[in-house]
């Protein structure tokens, strides 16, 4: 079976996974991701009747064993410095970042 | 035998008795920690030196400080009289998988190595609440990425107590090292392919995965969403069953944890097998594993040991009652891994792409232009190999144009998983199953080093334990006996969905009849020069 995961398509995949990899890094990646998708070629062989149906979750949703739906109702939580602290930079009770790419318009 | 080697059911009746306080209970635990765990797991933690292959490293955060100020507070209040919850005084420990409010909780990543939860997860905001007294977090593979420890960002990993050159399997391989090795009577695991099922094999201790939903994910750093499963992780049967009563049950913070009452697990535990229908199936007697080389599959029986173990086991359940239903087939077993590698893949890349250094965990130091570079470069450094091989399947395996050829297929082929259990357990059918004993896993641990780095073969350890979290329903490993290296070898029983009751209790059964066996007796090898 060839290796599905060209450079080509590999590097896509990286550009879409927002990764930035160094290249030894990238050469092992690629070879495990062609090599999990000899694994996953076996799935190919199965014989499957058109009216399967797809099982998002193994146990499935029932009224009986589903909480009832929660009121819309805002509930204060206590420890929203907790979370501001844990951003990596963050000012007056604002995130910074870098600067969002954008295009000034004319 | 010191307190930290007693079962948590019966340390709990003993603090709760006032013939042992807590404090004692928490420093003998953390005097067993001092002599066998060596250091803890860190980044960067400049090699090895030979002390450290003896050691279990279980633990990257120990809180001892806040557990001997817990332990104190216990043993005030049961001074005062207080009633306390079943687990008063016990000593535990969890997955750095689950986020505790004040304590790094670092998924084994370098992406999260610097984040102090906000909140607690309500499993253990449930064992606190019910007297538990935490040790630390211990270790796990890289957001829960692998069935070794290896993949952790902090080193050295976890080593398994029994013999320390191999591991202690995964994912909660700090969980089950831990209880294996006395260090907490109790652990906090999560199983997601087999991630507690496995290293409790590994080693010799209990591990069961509930049914999906029946214990709450509120605060579990999410990997596969549809197959997590938190779960207890303990030296016997009773103290699994005494530890799930405590974290099961609904929860208005998770919606997919089933609104269904708990049962009282220890109650049932000493009824017997007696008429229980227990099948076992020729389907997890063999794996099927891909030949290196060729990429070609074939299949070959277990070992001889776990084959025996698993018969063994069956004859002493028939002894006591059980009616044993041979020939069940469970014909789409061998279907698990592969449509883990889609399945589990997809969601891990979908929960992945929230840490991108803006709200919390790791932002690369390096200037950049913008946000994307920003984005690229603290992924690129905070993630390690495993997390992002499964983001890149993810992605590859979800797009538009493959995801019906993969993604959607794998889903079907969920459905066959799920049927082929339906089948086995359905009361009007051919089988009518209570349970199914299985070897837990196709071999015993592993060496360190050994299977690592091949991304394939690693998975190929959980095919027993996968199909389980594919169909939802519940599964528990327990120990039942010793290879010839005198490593654990670990037997499962699989049930219909919310079952655990009747797991348990089987599981108790076993445990019983086989009590005075010779294996029983070995201990781990980590604490034989102690």
């Amino acid at each position: 079976m060839p290796n599905i995961i060209t450079p080509d398509l590999f590097d896509h995949l990286v550009q879409l996974a927002a990764l930035e990899l160094e290249p030894d890094e990238a050469d092992y990646l690629r070879r495990e991701l062609n090599n999990q998708l000899k694994a996953i070629h076996e799935l190919e062989a199965i014989p499957l009747e058109e009216d399967t149906p797809l099982a998002s979750h193994g146990v499935p949703y029932t009224q009986q064993i589903s909480p009832a739906m929660r009121t819309d109702e805002w509930i204060p939580y206590d420890n929203a410095e907790g979370i501001l602290e844990e951003t990596p930079e963050a000012e007056d009770g604002y995130i910074l970042v870098p600067d969002i790419p954008h295009t000034d318009l004319e | 035998m010191e307190l930290c080697d007693l079962p948590a059911h019966l340390l709990a009746d003993l603090i709760r008795l006032r013939e042992v306080s807590a404090v004692d209970a928490v420093e003998s635990a953390l005097g067993r920690i001092t002599a066998v765990d060596g250091r803890s797991g860190m980044l960067d933690p400049n090699g090895m030196d030979p002390e450290d292959e003896r050691k279990v490293h279980a633990f990257i955060t120990l809180t001892e400080n806040a557990a001997r100020q817990r332990a104190q507070e216990i043993d005030e209040q049961l001074d005062r009289g207080e009633q306390l919850g079943p687990l008063a005084g016990v000593p535990f420990t969890v997955k750095d998988i689950f986020c505790v409010r004040g304590t790094p909780s670092t998924a084994g990543s370098r992406i999260l190595a610097n984040f102090i939860a906000p909140y607690t997860a309500t499993p253990v905001v449930r064992m606190l609440d019910a007297g538990g007294v935490m040790l630390g977090k211990v270790n796990l593979d890289e957001f829960t990425y692998g069935s070794s420890n290896e993949s952790s960002a902090f080193q050295p990993s976890p080593r398994n107590p029994w013999n320390p050159a191999h591991v202690p399997g995964g994912s909660s391989g700090g969980s089950s090292a831990a209880v294996a090795a006395g260090e907490g009577q109790l652990s906090l695991g999560t199983d997601t392919a087999g991630s507690i099922r496995q290293p409790a094999a590994f080693c010799g201790v209990v591990g069961m995965k509930p049914t999906y939903g029946r214990v709450s994910r509120y605060g579990l750093i999410a990997f596969g969403s549809s197959l997590d499963c938190p779960g207890p992780v303990a030296r016997e049967v009773t103290d699994a069953a005494l530890m799930l009563k405590v974290i099961a049950g609904p929860d208005p913070h998770d919606s997919t944890a089933a609104n269904i009452p708990v049962e009282d697990y220890l109650a049932e535990l000493g009824k017997g097998v007696r008429g229980l229908r227990i099948g076992l199936s020729p389907d997890y007697f063999r794996i099927t594993y891909q030949d290196a080389e060729t990429g070609e599959f074939s299949q070959a029986p277990i070992g001889k040991d776990i084959q025996s173990t698993v018969l063994r086991a069956a004859g002493r359940l028939a002894e006591l009652g059980a009616d044993i239903v041979e020939d069940v087939p469970m014909p789409h077993t061998q279907y698990g891994v592969p449509t883990y590698f889609v399945i589990s893949r997809v969601e891990a890349a979908s929960n992945l792409h929230r840490y991108d250094g803006v709200k919390y965990g790791y932002r690369s130091p390096h200037a950049v232009a913008d946000l994307n570079k920003m984005y690229r470069k603290s992924r690129g450094q905070g993630f390690g190999p495993q997390p992002k091989l499964r983001i890149l399947m993810g992605m590859y395996v979800s797009a538009a144009q493959y995801s019906e050829q993969y993604y959607s297929r794998a889903l079907r082929v969920r459905t066959l998983i799920r049927e082929d259990f339906l089948q086995a357990f359905n009361p009007q059918g051919p089988y009518r199953l209570d349970a199914l004993l299985t070897p837990t896993t196709p071999t015993t641990a592993f060496p360190m080093g050994n299977v690592y780095g091949d991304s394939v073969l690693m998975q190929y350890a959980d095919q027993l334990t996968v199909p389980a979290n594919h169909a939802g329903i519940p599964g528990i490993s327990l120990p039942a006996g010793l290879d010839k290296d005198g490593l654990p070898i670990g037997i499962q029983l699989l049930g219909p969905d919310f079952s655990e009751v009747k797991l348990l209790r089987i599981g108790r059964a076993y445990e019983k009849v086989t009590s005075e066996d010779e294996w029983r007796k070995a201990q781990p090898g980590v604490l034989s020069d102690l």
